[in-house]
């Protein structure tokens, strides 16, 4: 301030004295404002030329589970095996169970600088993260390491090599021109049939269902009897097809039908004709009963499992919860009803050319001021793609590991071959879910990742929850309707102010801004008007005078 | 030179003002709170519209509703959806993602009265208000708790539910947690979480076992109730109130124990 008062005092030029007030005005508010809402970047990360074993490293690392403690414990032994190659190093854990609470917490922590180390994620989630400048460590010169990279010289442990990672899941974890990640587990949506009662309908399950199948049999499925139970389960409750991820859903109809979602750049093309259609087959089977969602109703698994839903289509990761012999349940045992489970790939237009969502969590390195406390992180994410980690993680649920290393190992393969020997570790249902996908990996897509790219994925499914809650509320699905509903989508979301790219201003990263701001900056404008206008009456003045 | 120092000083004040509101809009929003409740009668009046809670009942899933009730507990806020427990004089609501700013779920203190209009849904069995908007009354109600420890097992506890229930003279039992030992509580159903999630514990009744919950969301870690259940002992005799949750059956939401 005082400074500002010297130049000031000086005979300046009233318009060099201006320029100057303008430009320390703006570099005070600036730093203010940065100290508020955001913070300094961090230097690019380096990789360090040596591994500094003398000096103690205390990373934090922010994992996911499925609410499975087999999935906690092998964590656990991670961290507890990989200190013990790296003694100084030590892993903090924090366990979520929900990939949005990590987002919002790391969203949040960007600001203060204050992100984990080490963090399960998605890559749509990454590229939010890296709205900040330097955040998430850009992993191709970590790779490459000849040391520390994968398979490097230097590791204290037997990690794959990059071309031992499944090359589809690691390109996943491409954003823009770099890896910002590598894949963890994968997983797809699997549709679990209740078979028995396909066949007790009339029909035969075909290896792979298509739509038109799917929905013809739901339909069936809703036939009552006299006394108003369901004919097909004679009880009170049947809903024959229920999805638990209604964005999945939406986004595989539309890459299987070739229609348009959006550009890898960004482009917002999902309110077209396909998704209109697709939209008014959902409407005639919600009006029937025959389609709902979990929103809507609940899980999947637990109708299923009651024998009061046909398809259920859930996650390859949710398999251990899908059967009459599933080794996790959430009904009471006597609601159980005994029924054969068969596994099938999500429902497809084209059965000759199949196409299924990839998904599951990845990992991402967060930078730090101190380049050796990225490394040991990296060595960490990296600890996560041993055959010890993959094998046993991958058999806690329906996933794949995503290393060839761990696939190919013989004791994976022995895993395998031993489906249905019990219902615990060789559950088939969930062995057979992970086989849909290896026996598929050609078959899998990812959406483009771009920042805003998790708010799309969100509205994808937000079309499907409206129009079914809609017409069970008897409201008319028409196109007028669906005009509405894209314009209150495509504003609920913010789909027309996406910035697009990766790393792209959305206004979703730091949210709106808080009322007081806004109201500084129009103080700002205000004031602004009047300091030129009292510069220039002081310069009229000098020149009149 | 008089009128210089004028002009500088208003540059100034008009700098050190802009500074100051700088701070003022970097320093955070004074949470804005509702006044507290003093715990009168449910009016057992309904206003013009509004259903009573046997109409409520009564309607289908999917219907239109609108109610009117007496905050009892809040679970959470977030992006503008507040999720309530609710109750009159005759019954109790669960208020699902309920339109909501961030200011007037600071208002929405225990016992004020609201109106919400909204649908009647069921999720797993649970009996919700969904997309409810929310509107502020006169009026102050803080529901007494009912005892229904002798309903647990019976087809009668679901009239109950959502209602800010007591469950009395009930005893810890064991939990296995994920390493094969018996524990007084979980953190999530299966162990498999950590200090802030989901606290899952046993308790009986003498004739049947039943598992508790304390959810985070409406209780978290560092609350009296999330506290005392880390601290419970197998065996512990216990009071405890809470809200009666559904989930594929009784899933009481526990908000105090008392060990006996």
């Amino acid at each position: 301030m005082n400074r500002k008062s010297h130049f000031w005092t000086k005979g300046t030029d009233p318009f060099v004295r201006l320029a100057l007030t303008l430009v320390i005005a703006a570099m005070t508010c600036t730093a203010l404002l940065t100290g508020c809402h955001g913070s300094q970047g961090l230097p690019a990360f380096e990789v360090p030329e040596q591994w500094d074993s003398s000096k103690e490293y205390e990373i934090t690392f922010w994992a996911k589970n499925d609410t499975n403690k087999t999935q906690t414990k092998i964590y656990e032994q991670a961290i507890a095996d990989f200190e013990a190659l790296y003694p100084n190093v030590h892993v903090n854990m924090r366990l979520y169970t929900d990939y949005g609470k990590i987002y919002n917490d790391v969203i949040t922590n960007i600001a203060t600088n204050t992100t984990p180390n080490v963090c399960i994620t998605y890559p749509d989630h990454i590229a939010t993260y890296m709205t900040g400048s330097n955040v998430v460590v850009p992993l191709d010169g970590l790779f490459a390491d000849a040391k520390y990279g994968l398979g490097g010289s230097e590791l204290a442990f037997d990690g794959p090599t990059e071309a031992e990672i499944v090359p589809q899941f690691l390109s996943e974890c491409v954003l823009g021109d770099a890896h910002y990640a590598i894949p963890y587990m994968r997983s797809t949506e699997i549709c679990y049939v209740n078979k028995t009662y396909v066949e007790a309908l009339g029909f035969t399950l075909p290896d792979v269902l298509t739509w038109d199948f799917v929905w013809e049999v739901a339909e069936a499925a809703t036939a009552k009897n006299a006394d108003g139970t369901y004919a097909v389960n004679g009880q009170q409750v049947m809903i024959p097809f229920i999805d638990k991820s209604t964005d999945n859903m939406m986004i595989q109809m539309l890459k299987q039908r070739g229609a348009g979602y959006s550009t890898d750049d960004g482009e917002i093309q999902i309110f077209n004709d396909d998704t209109k259609d697709i939209l008014y087959t959902v409407a005639d089977h919600a009006a029937t009963g025959a389609f709902s969602t979990f929103k809507i109703s609940g899980y999947p698994a637990n109708f299923l499992n009651a024998g009061q839903c046909i398809f259920a289509i859930d996650s390859s990761a949710g398999a251990t919860w899908m059967g009459s012999e599933a080794p996790l349940v959430d009904i009471s045992p006597d609601k159980l009803v005994q029924f054969e489970t068969a596994v099938r790939m999500v429902p497809q237009y084209d059965p000759e050319h199949p196409q299924m969502i990839s998904q599951g969590p990845s990992i991402c390195v967060f930078n730090k001021a101190d380049s050796q406390e990225v490394l040991a992180s990296w060595l960490f994410a990296q600890y996560l793609l041993t055959n010890d980690v993959q094998i046993a993680y991958a058999q806690t649920e329906g996933y794949a590991p995503v290393t060839t290393k761990a696939q190919q190992s013989d004791e994976y393969q022995d895993y395998l071959s031993r489906a249905g020997e019990d219902n615990d570790a060789h559950y088939p249902v969930k062995i057979e879910a992970t086989q849909v996908l290896m026996n598929n990996a050609e078959n899998t897509f990812v959406t483009p990742v771009f920042n805003g790219s998790t708010s799309l994925r969100d509205a994808s499914g937000q079309l499907i929850e409206n129009v079914a809650k809609s017409v069970r509320r008897k409201e008319t699905i028409n196109d007028a309707y669906l005009e509405n509903l894209f314009n209150d989508v495509l504003a609920l979301y913010h789909l027309d102010q996406l910035g697009g790219g990766v790393g792209g201003g959305d206004k979703d990263a730091l949210g709106p801004l808080p009322t007081a701001s806004k109201a500084l900056i129009g103080v700002l404008g205000v004031a602004w008007v009047g300091i030129i206008a009292v510069a220039v009456s002081d310069e009229l003045k000098k020149r009149q005078s | 030179m008089a009128k210089q120092l004028n002009r500088k000083n208003a540059l100034f004040a008009m700098f050190t003002f802009v500074l100051a509101l700088v701070l003022a809009a970097c320093g955070g929003n004074a949470a804005s709170g509702g006044g507290s409740g003093s715990g009168g009668a449910a009016d057992t009046e309904k206003g013009e519209g509004v259903m009573t809670f046997a109409e409520f009942s009564a309607a289908k899933v999917d219907d239109p509703v609108v109610i009117e009730a007496y905050v009892q507990g809040k679970q959470s806020w977030w992006e503008n959806q507040a999720t309530i427990y609710a109750q009159d004089a005759d019954g109790a609501y669960f208020i699902y993602n309920a339109q909501c700013s961030e200011e007037d779920y600071a208002k929405l203190v225990d016992g004020q009265k609201i109106k919400v209009t909204g649908y009647k849904a069921e999720w797993s069995g649970e009996i919700e208000i969904a997309e409810g908007t929310i509107e502020f009354e006169d009026g102050n109600y803080i529901a007494p708790a009912t005892d229904v420890t002798a309903l647990l097992g019976t087809d009668e506890l679901i009239a109950h539910q959502n209602e800010k229930v007591s469950f009395a003279g009930m005893t810890v039992e064991p939990s296995t947690d994920p390493d094969g030992k018996e524990v007084a509580f979980l953190y999530n159903w299966d162990g498999s979480g950590s200090d802030g999630d989901d606290l899952y514990f046993n308790v009986s009744d003498g004739k049947a076992t039943y598992s508790f919950t304390v959810e985070s969301y409406l209780t978290g870690a560092g609350t009296d109730v999330y506290e005392a259940v880390k601290g419970l002992n197998v065996g512990d005799t216990v009071d405890m109130e809470g809200f009666l949750y559904w989930y594929e059956g009784a899933n009481p939401h526990i908000t105090s124990v008392t060990v006996k």
